[in-house]
């Protein structure tokens, strides 16, 4: 998006040129990356030493902590709990949210702010501050502990994100297209159906993937909620570092490993979509409007 | 549309509500509204009524907060807690100011840098602590490399205190503020600057008085966002820090209340803490926003 507004007319820069300013950026820059590549370094690494201690490297190289962590932990169990409760988030949120997104995007009504509002504010509150009464709730209704509890509480934050995405995305649609469909006869389904989804489509699929992405990393929401039948991946992560000592600590590491590819994995594709910035920038202007 | 006027009479209710643009399009926003008041403001509503039915009925409907509030290891873990994310936060957001100056526009590796930056924010707190736990140890990587360069003698206590928490807060937020402020300093337009300039002004005349005003609003904003994650701390205060000590946070103190005590009534009493103080932060920041310049950056012909 900048590129291109900036493509046109712009004086081209003197990058190579290097102001002692912006030495010191890239340098924290570096130093920054440094550290970011040695933290997941030292999980990758500790997960396929045989012993590590008091050396730069493991003494020696092996793959068993792998099969030990899978057994132990029951990680095939734990990846289709996690697939499930994803994939069901995003259809779900896609579904409930889209519709009002398109309120929010094209009508103007008494009460709108309101209810911007009440979409915002799931995200201006610790999950956990919300998350507690909620798993009460779900507990008292014996859903505490199952994936439909699960699944409900992960969806309650995927809702908000998926107007706030998608909002802004259908207001750049112009309406006059809809108007047309109408006046050629079309119902409003149709409009809605045959008019603007396959226009809407790019909107749906950069929040269905922003979702992905949060949901596998959302850690509060199902943590508050989920059984030992229920956890998702990053959830029996924080129980394995947790309850560290009880298993050898490159079992963790070799979990974590699997953990981060199975989140990579989903960025890969999710960034074929959609900018990095986007990834953040989709609750930018919260107290507008 | 088939609901017709009758003649010389008042248009019927419904043509009177579509004026004002209530019509049938708009129970589109139902589902999402109903799950939402189901889902999240009942059970917020839920938990604040709870806070004020202490188990047992003990002191009265306050006596859960003057439980909280009377008990200094429990009063401390709001101290805890700002001490963790407010440094945490400001640190973030002053970080991401000059790397964002310095990156907007066309830059050589821009987004490999982008991309590289958002692979700790997906990856989450809970793998940064098992990483950081590895890396920060006493044998870890950074003290060995410290203790290499004769810089430190003996290897420095980052984890298990409240360091290791504020350093996985460095590691996650700081992605997260710049990229959000990336975006917002690349809404200004640079023919302002470039106007200063031909006015004589030089890089950090330029940045004082025509970029930072112009980001400010946009900055108040980061600094919520990254201040509420950070204010939620919770997997990396209890993997990383030291949950019974100086990181017995809110979130921390909310969940052993719920889960290990089964003190709903406290849980939901400490979660209402928790959201107040947030949201007084947050608030203060948006009254201050709201004194700030609040127009477009783009620097349209008006």
């Amino acid at each position: 998006m900048t590129t291109q507004v900036l493509a046109a007319g712009q004086r081209p820069r003197k990058r190579t040129v290097k102001s002692p300013f912006g030495w010191i950026v890239w340098a924290a820059v570096i130093f920054f990356f440094i550290n970011l590549f040695a933290v997941v370094a030292a999980v990758v690494v500790n997960s396929f030493g045989t012993q590590w201690f008091d050396t730069w490297l493991p003494s020696g190289w092996t793959l068993n902590y792998y099969a030990t962590a899978w057994q132990s932990y029951q990680l095939s169990n734990i990846l289709v709990v996690t697939v499930q409760v994803a994939l069901t988030v995003v259809v779900v949120s896609l579904v409930i949210g889209a519709p009002a997104a398109y309120v929010l995007a094209r009508r103007n009504f008494p009460g709108k702010k309101l209810l911007m509002l009440c979409f915002l504010l799931p995200i201006m509150v610790p999950p956990i501050t919300y998350g507690i009464p909620l798993a009460t709730l779900l507990y008292q209704l014996h859903l505490g502990g199952t994936l439909a509890g699960v699944l409900i509480a992960n969806i309650v934050p995927a809702i908000p994100f998926v107007i706030l995405v998608l909002t802004p995305f259908i207001e750049q649609i112009d309406p006059n297209i809809e108007s047309a469909a109408r006046m050629c006869g079309a119902r409003t389904w149709q409009v809605l159906l045959r008019i603007l989804m396959p226009l809407i489509i790019p909107g749906l699929l950069a929040a269905a993937l922003l979702v992905l992405v949060q949901t596998v990393a959302l850690f509060e929401m199902t943590f508050l909620v989920s059984g030992p039948g229920s956890q998702t991946l990053v959830v029996a992560l924080y129980y394995a570092v947790f309850a560290s000592g009880i298993r050898p600590a490159q079992a963790i590491s070799a979990m974590a490993v699997i953990y981060m590819l199975t989140t990579l994995v989903v960025l890969v594709i999710a960034l074929r979509y959609v900018s990095p910035t986007q990834m953040v920038a989709q609750v930018r202007e919260p107290s507008e409007h | 549309m088939t609901a017709a006027v009758s003649k010389g009479a008042r248009p019927s209710l419904r043509h009177r509500l579509a004026d004002r643009g209530f019509d049938r399009i708009l129970l589109l926003v139902l589902p999402a509204l109903t799950f939402m008041l189901v889902l999240f403001f009942y059970p917020a509503v839920y938990g604040g009524v709870l806070s004020f039915q202490p188990l047992g009925g003990k002191g009265g409907p306050f006596g859960d907060y003057a439980k909280f509030f009377g008990d200094p290891y429990m009063r401390e873990s709001i101290w805890n807690t700002f001490r963790i994310a407010l440094p945490a936060a400001l640190f973030n957001v002053l970080a991401a100011i000059p790397i964002a100056v310095r990156m907007r526009g066309r830059v050589r590796g821009k987004r490999t840098m982008n991309t590289l930056l958002v692979v700790p924010i997906s990856l989450g707190t809970v793998l940064v602590s098992e990483g950081l736990l590895t890396y920060l140890g006493p044998r870890g990587w950074l003290n060995r490399t410290l203790m290499g360069l004769g810089i430190i003698h003996q290897p420095i206590q980052l984890v298990h205190n409240m360091w290791g928490v504020i350093i996985s807060l460095i590691i996650t937020g700081f992605p997260f503020a710049f990229l959000l402020t990336l975006s917002y300093i690349s809404g200004i337009n640079p023919k302002m600057e470039e106007a200063a300039s031909t006015l004589g002004a030089g890089p950090w005349k330029r940045f004082r008085y025509v970029t930072l005003p112009l980001l400010a609003p946009g900055l108040a904003i980061t600094f919520c966002l990254t201040f509420v994650l950070a204010f939620a701390v919770f997997p990396s205060a209890v993997l990383l820090g030291n949950p019974a000590g100086d990181s017995h946070v809110l979130a921390v103190a909310a969940a052993n209340a719920a889960f290990q005590q089964y003190d709903y009534p406290m849980a939901s009493a400490i979660s209402v803490i928790t959201a107040v103080f947030e949201l007084l932060v947050v608030a203060l920041v948006l009254a201050l926003r709201s004194r700030l310049y609040s127009g477009s950056t783009a620097g349209g012909k008006g």
